[in-house]
Formats: C-alpha cells, structure tokens, sequence
C-alpha cells in the first residue's frame, strides 16, 4: 500500500470533530431555556406566577386600603365598576375615570340594609393618590397607592366589601404575600432538610438509606389533614400571629421535604457511579467538596422542578388550614384566611365576591402546576 | 458486476436544521447498490453513513429531512422513488421490512422485551404476507434454525433479554429475512457485540447473502469488517462520499487524501510502536497478588449468601516501573473491575496490591485505609473509557485539570492556572481552552483533557481502562503515541485495558489475556499475538478482523 503522497492532515481531522461540538456547544442553561420555551403553557403559567410574585412584593403600593381598615357603613357593599367618562353637564362628557356610589336603602322584609349602585354620585378616582400612610416593606415610609380615590372619606371597593365593610381587593392583594410566602418560604424550609437527608440517604446508602426512606414512608402515610389539624389544634391560641405563622411553616414542612429528598436520593443513588464523580473521588476530593461542587451543580435544575411543584401544595394546605380556621389568624390575611367568610349560606348567595380569593389560589396552583411541568420537561438539557 | 442496480441513489441530501444553522448531515450522495452484493460505506462518527442508511428506509430522525435526490428501488415492473413515497403511509410500509430489510446496531433496543422472540418474528410475516398463523410459526422455526440459534423452537417462546447480544443480533436477522428481502441494510451490526461474536454474526451475514441473492449495504466504522465482508466501499467524511471503489482496488490503491489518511491510521495500528528494550533488572510498580472481588448474588435472609459473581478470581499481575502492561478479554471479562479495583473503587474481598511509592516504601493498597488512599491519588491515576461522562459538564476545564492539584499539593490559584495551561499545551491542546466547558470540545480532545488531568500532579501508574474505544480510528494512535510521550518523560508505568488487540498490539510490553474475571494467559505482546498458547486466547486473536483483504479467502491471487 502507499502512502508516498501527503497525507491527510491529521489536525484538520481534529479540526472537523470541533466544529461538530460546536454544534451542540450551547450552554446548560441556554439548552434548558430553549426547551422551556417549547412548553407554551409553562411560558404563560411563568408570566402568570412572575405576576403574582409582583403583587406580593408590592402589595402596600398596589392595594388603596390597609387591610384592616374598615367602615360599618358599608358591609357587604357589592363591586363598584371603573366608569372613564363622566357627563359634563353641556350635553357632552369629559375624561374623569370614576366609580359610582352606592344608595343605601333598609329591606323592610329582612331589615337588612341592602345596596344599589347609584350612577348619580361620581367618585373620582386616579392612580397614585394619596392615601392611608404605609411604610413598604416596613422600610420606606410612603402614602401613595397605585389606584384610589381622590377624596379619601368616599367609598372605594372594587371588588366588593366584607362584613366588617373592609375592602376585598385590599385584603386579597395582602393575602397574596401571606399565601405566596408560605409556599416559597414553607418550601425553602422542606429544601434544606429534603437535601441534606436525601442527599446523605443517595450518597450513602446501606442502612442509613433504610432508615431515612423508612421514614419517609411512614410520614407519607398518614393522612395529611388529620395530621395538620392535631399540630395546628396544639399550637396555644395566645401566640402572636407571626409565631403562628412560623408554626405552621414549620407543620408545613414537615410533610413537604419527602418528595424533595425522594428527588435528591434519585439522583444522587444515580450520580455516584457516574464516570465524573469516580473521577473526582480519584483526585482525591474530599467527600463534601464532592457534594456540593461536583455532584449538586447537576441537580440544581431537578431542585427548581421539585420545587415549583411543592410551592402549589404549600400553597393549598396553608389554604385549607386557615379555612378550616386552624391556620393562620386574623389580623394576619392570607387567602386561607379570607375564604373563612364564605362558611356560611349568606355569603353564597349575597355576597359572591367573598370568593375572588379562592379563585386567586386556583389561577396561582394551576399556574405553579404548569410551570412546574415545563421546569421539569426542560431540566434535564442532557437526558432524552 | 453487470447488470440493474436493485438500489439506486442519485443526489441524496439529509439535513437537519440546528438552532442557527442547518446540519447537513448528508451532501449529494449517489451510489448504486447491484444484486448480491454487499457495498460497505465506512466513514467516522458523524460522517453521515447511518443518516444515509435510514434515509433509505425513510426512517431519518426529526427534525431531519431528504432535501433533495431520488432513491429508486428497481422493482419487478415498476421502479419505486422511495423519496416520493413520504416516511409514512401503506406505500413505505409494503417496502420496510418486505423488500428492504433493516438490523440495528443495538439488538437490545430494537427487540421489544415484552413479546417472545417468536411473537416478533411472526408478527412480522404475518403483517407483509398472508399465510396462517401455524404457516408462519413454522417459517420462523426455520429461520431460527437458519440463522443457527440451538432449539429453534424452544427459542421462540422465549424473551429477547433470556439471549446473550451475539443471540439477540442472530434473532435481529431473523426476523429481518422473515419476508425474504431483496436489500438489507446492516447498521453497525457488530459493533456492539464482543470479536469472537462478531466473527460469528459476520460469516452468517455473508452466508445468508450468497444463498439468497440478497444485496447488502453494510454501515461499520471498522476497516477491518470492511476487509472481510465488502465487494465494493464506499468512504464519507463529512457527509460527502469521498471514494468508492473494489474493496481490493481501494485498500491496495486508495485514491483520495482522506482515505489513504484513514487507512494510513488503521494500518499504523497494526504493527507495535518501537519500543525501548526493557532493562534487566525490573523494577515492580505494583504487584498483584490474588487479587479477588467476589459479590454476593442471593444475599439470604439472616444468613450467608450462597453464591458468588467472582467478576475477580484471583488475579496476580505485576506491573514494573515503565512498563505498559495491557489487559484483554471480552465484555464481562472483569477487565474494567479489575482496574478500578487496583484504584480502590470497589474494595477487593481477598489478596493484596503491593506499591512501590515514589519514596521506596511499600504499600498495600488493598487494605489501605481512606487517609492512606488520599495520599496515593496524586500518583495512581485513571483514564476513563468514555470522555463524554468522565468529564463533569458543569465545570471547566481549567476547574477539572486543576481539582487533583487541588487536593494534592499546596499551590495557589496562579500556579494552578499556569500549570493548567502548561498541561494542556504539552496534551496538544490551545492553553486558551482553559475556561471552556467540555462540551466545546470533540472526543479526541476531551480524552486530551482527561490526560492532562491524570498527568497533572505527579504519576507513577496510570490505569487506562479503554481510553481509545470511545473515539474515532483515526485519532486513536494520536493519542497512544500522546500516551507513549508522557510514558517517556515520566517514566510512567501503564495498566492499559482494552478489548481491542491491535491497540494493545501497538501499545503494550506484556499482555494478559482475561476471562470470566481470570487471566488465562500473560506474556509478551508479540508471543500472546503472533504465538497465543491457550486456546481461548487463539480464538480471541483469530477472530479479529485484519485491514487486509488480501487475507480473504475469495482474494484474487
């Protein structure tokens, strides 16, 4: 055989198989992204929860009431609606967005006060008016809210009043950072114990495995309400309510860190034998900068999975504690809290907008929900 | 041969649109492939040769596609343009599996483990032909038969994971021929399957084609499968055919640059490297003394476990200083444990390691203890087999060369970023590439990568399990001869496993040859190729595939 003439460069041999990893040489992050982006409903459910979010975080700025305030003048008010133009008295109309005020007439029947929406008395309204002085994020001392009404002393309930003639739409737009919070700070908690037992049962093993999924399995097996009821029925009724709410973080939790160590143990069972972590245990790395810088980094987008799923059942049970009135207690507002009134027959059938905040805790799981699938799909850049 | 090709192909292209740029995976291709013949496309990972294959049957991955080209199966009165006839639909079935018949590379996952192999097989012919049931139960009888599976009707009611692969691939064909074919296509059939298996597989392929007539295309990476089994080649790089000619034509006179380079490569791994006489007096690195690792397979309850894998069964091996010593013997073997085993991976149940270290004293690694190992990882190093899972994707290079330096010395960060790129120049790779994820690099650098991490504080034995199987033909010797460098310079000593003897061939001082986890025969690599004793190890060295078709029997004189 001859080889007598040049022969083919051995670099450009190379030079061909990089330009072929270059084609894949996007990084994990921008292949997750660009998986992510395929999933339409994870990307509306994203927007959705970014908006909650943005609610939470600004909640002082964005509701026109503290969500104690009250006025007996106007319990059970109905929804006031935005009018924009208002009649100028000369046959035409000008821009003055406003709402309507109500005239309050006695059943003779019920001796209830009952209201109807009188289109005669306009209550103009603006964004940013001054109003009730509020210090955000217990820092900024501040008095402007994002929409109001311009006199403060006129009535103002967009979505309707409750019994105690507080503004609906202030108390659910606070109960969005009590009921959020629970779920990502209730989540945080289960995340730092659901790593470091399913880290230690995955990367041990052997007995230790054992007895942390045997345990595992017995908390997943009893029932969850029953359970939250006996913790929260014996937490004392004289507790601030900030203690209650870190009291039922903690039952929260509790429960919540199985799933996220199943997760961890998976993948941590699956990474040990992995050619890179053999290596690493080669090199002579210690067995904790193992952990955290060599085999943690693959998990972290699995975690943001497992999380985004747990936060909508966080979310839920703190739900159903307060409704059940064994949560959270008033004066702290969540969703939870606010559905207590739709308890009785009354609210049903006078007051219908008392379950605008359940309907917030159905937009906010179905959107965690979604988005939590999308994570998940995407995850794993590296998988089928 | 004269005559009407059964297959023709004219200006094939296959592209597969990529996030910014479109993949053309394959370029214009035009071929014919005539009755009875067998045409080998060989070419590198990525070359396009499977795309062209699927693309026959209309079986290209999403999201790729046939942009353009025919593929004109010559019919009994009409010609077929499969092109035309889209990837689904009754028109490409009646050719799938009927006319042009297809076997995998992977018999594991292109058999379903959930239905008998004769479920399969009988499915099959009753899907393209009609005949009974029983009709077609006895013809996959005979085809078990044919493609000599033992009790072929026993064999049919059995599950494919009850077969070993070699079995699997021979149950493949079968259900391949069911329907008499006139083309089949053969992807990588023997790659998975260990030498003497594939020596099998191979003679029954050509066997089945003489009597039947059938015309094969026969995909493989392995020059030397191409000199056993092909009339015609057909050579790809890069999506493109670089050459096509007679197997003997092109391994005697190859035309193009690119295959004279591939040939020069496969060619250059036949014969040993020069190598430097060994001294006298030898001086032992680590002496292997009835090293055993034996797990338990049905641990009882409370008690004793009954039975044993012995994947090592007492294995005495010394390595001395300088020394290549390679390791050969099939899958599951017990090659691999063997050489984690000496690194503490798996902790032996019996004998000792004795190592010399760097200062004279001894030690036995088999029964060190942790902070005793951590001292030995700076100079007993490992080589992975794959570079793709052996290197962490979430780090960069310059993190992963300078973990070992890390734990094993004092430096600062700025005397580990010049050592780190100081290693990668002397690897051959840009000293810039320091920051780069692995993935930005081909398989050939990143096995560079792992070397350099394994050279990267001071070694003195370095087990390198298959650490060229993973890449291309034409990059294995680069990096052996990288290896045979550094051997050299540091006066390294290597145990070098691997399951393909012209590597070891070319590498190695001393081989042992292992089986079911014992060496059944060690001596020198030119007495173990050239004069094997033992009898498995003659099977073993017979039944690898030489480049050389003059070898054949059907050679012209």
């Amino acid at each position: 055989m001859s080889l007598d003439t040049k022969p083919y460069d051995a670099d450009a041999l190379l030079d061909q198989q990089v330009t072929a990893g270059q084609f894949q040489a996007a990084g994990q992050w921008t292949m997750v992204w660009s998986r992510f982006r395929r999933h339409k409903l994870a990307l509306v459910s994203l927007a959705v929860v970014g908006f909650i979010y943005f609610i939470a975080l600004f909640a002082e700025f964005l509701a026109p009431y503290d969500p104690g305030k009250f006025d007996p003048r106007y319990t059970f008010v109905p929804p006031q609606g935005i009018g924009l133009f208002v009649d100028d008295g000369q046959g035409g109309s000008r821009f003055q967005p406003h709402v309507t005020g109500y005239k309050i007439e006695l059943n003779p029947v019920s001796f209830r006060r009952e209201f109807t929406i009188d289109p005669e008395t306009i209550i103009p309204i603006g964004l940013f008016v001054e109003g009730q002085p509020y210090k955000l994020w217990g820092l900024f001392g501040m008095n402007r809210h994002l929409i109001g009404p311009i006199d403060q002393s006129q009535p103002f309930f967009l979505a309707g009043g409750d019994r105690l003639g507080r503004d609906l739409l202030s108390r659910t737009i606070h109960g969005t950072r009590i009921s959020m919070s629970i779920g990502l700070v209730g989540v945080g908690l289960s995340l730092v114990l659901g790593m470091i037992l399913g880290g230690i049962s995955g990367y041990r093993g052997g007995m230790v495995d054992r007895i942390i999924q045997r345990v595992i399995e017995f908390i997943r097996s009893v029932p969850t309400i029953p359970l939250w009821l006996g913790l929260a029925a014996a937490m004392p009724k004289d507790w601030p309510p900030l203690q209650v709410y870190f009291s039922i973080l903690v039952i929260l939790s509790l429960i919540g860190w199985t799933e996220i160590a199943r997760v961890v143990r998976g993948r941590f069972l699956s990474l040990r034998n992995e050619d890179f972590v053999i290596s690493a245990r080669l090199d002579g790395v210690s067995e904790f900068r193992l952990i955290m810088r060599h085999m943690m980094p693959s998990l972290y987008s699995h975690l943001i999975a497992a999380i985004t799923l747990a936060i909508p059942n966080m979310i839920l049970a703190e739900t159903a504690l307060s409704f059940l009135g064994l949560g959270l207690q008033p004066p702290i507002v969540s969703w939870g809290v606010l559905l207590q009134d739709t308890q009785n027959l009354r609210a049903i059938t006078q007051a219908p907008w008392l379950f605008i905040p359940g309907i917030c805790v159905v937009i906010a799981v179905l959107a965690l929900n979604f988005l939590g699938d999308g994570v998940r799909d995407a995850a794993d850049p590296y998988g089928k | 041969m004269t005559g009407k090709p059964i297959l023709k192909v004219r200006n094939l292209s296959v592209d597969f649109p990529m996030r910014r740029a479109v993949l053309h995976a394959v370029k214009d291709i035009s071929f014919d492939l005539m009755p009875g013949e067998t045409l080998c496309v060989v070419g590198e990972s990525g070359s396009g040769k499977s795309v062209t294959a699927r693309a026959i049957l209309q079986l290209v991955a999403k999201p790729g596609s046939i942009t353009q080209g025919e593929i004109v199966l010559a019919g009994g009165e009409d010609d077929v343009d499969i092109v035309k006839l889209g990837s689904s639909g009754p028109a490409i079935r009646q050719i799938r599996g009927r006319r042009i018949a297809m076997i995998f590379q992977e018999p594991m996952t292109s058999l379903s483990p959930v239905h008998t192999i004769g479920h399969q097989i009988v499915e099959t012919i009753l899907l393209h032909e009609q005949v009974s049931k029983d009709e077609a139960r006895k013809r996959a009888i005979a085809l078990l038969d044919r493609v000599r599976i033992p009790n072929p009707e026993q064999a049919l009611d059995r599950y494919s994971f009850e077969f070993s692969g070699g079995m699997r691939q021979r149950a493949m064909i079968a259900m391949a021929l069911s329907c008499n074919p006139e083309v089949l296509i053969a992807d990588e059939p023997t790659t998975a399957l260990d030498v003497t298996t594939q020596a099998e597989i191979l003679s029954l392929i050509k066997e089945l084609q003489r009597d039947r007539g059938m015309a094969v295309l026969f995909i493989t990476h392995d020059m030397g499968v191409v000199a056993q089994i092909a009339d015609r080649v057909m050579v790809m790089f890069r999506g493109e055919k670089v050459e096509e000619a007679n197997v003997f034509d092109l391994f005697a006179n190859p035309q193009k640059a690119y295959t004279k380079a591939l040939l020069g490569s496969v060619l250059k791994l036949e014969t040993p490297a020069p190598r430097p006489p060994r001294p006298a007096a030898e001086v032992p690195v680590a002496a292997i003394d009835n090293l055993a690792l034996h797990f338990p397979l049905n641990p009882g309850f409370m008690g004793k476990p009954v039975t044993y894998l012995k994947a090592i069964d007492g294995i005495s091996l010394t390595i001395n200083e300088g020394e290549t010593v390679g390791v050969v013997g099939e899958s599951g073997s017990g090659k691999t444990t063997l050489g984690r085993t000496l690194l503490r991976v798996y902790t032996p149940t019996g004998g000792t390691v004795n190592y010399r270290r760097g200062d004279g004293t001894l030690v036995d690694i088999a029964s060190l203890r942790k902070s005793g190992l951590q001292s030995l990882y700076g100079e007993v190093r490992m080589i992975f087999q794959d570079p793709h899972s052996s290197l962490n994707p979430r780090m960069t290079v310059y993190q992963i060369i300078s973990e070992p330096l890390r734990t094993n010395t004092r430096m600062s960060e700025a005397q580990m970023r010049d050592r780190v790129e100081e290693l990668l120049t002397r690897v051959g790779l840009p000293a810039d590439g320091a920051d780069r994820y692995p993935h930005a690099f081909s398989g050939g650098q990143r096995q560079r990568i792992s070397i350099a991490r394994a050279i990267a504080v001071r070694p003195r034995l370095i087990v390198a399990d298959e650490p060229t199987s993973a890449l291309d033909v034409s990059l294995r010797h680069q990096v052996l001869d990288l290896m045979r460098d550094l051997q050299t310079e540091f006066g390294l000593s290597y145990l070098f496993i691997s399951h393909d003897i012209s590597v070891i061939r070319y590498f190695c001082d001393r081989v042992a040859v292992m089986k079911s986890g014992k060496i059944v025969e060690i001596g020198d690599v030119a007495q173990i190729c050239e004069r094997p004793v033992h009898d498995y190890t003659k099977t073993l060295i017979s039944a690898v595939p030489r480049p050389d078709p003059r070898l054949r029997a059907d050679a012209p004189a």
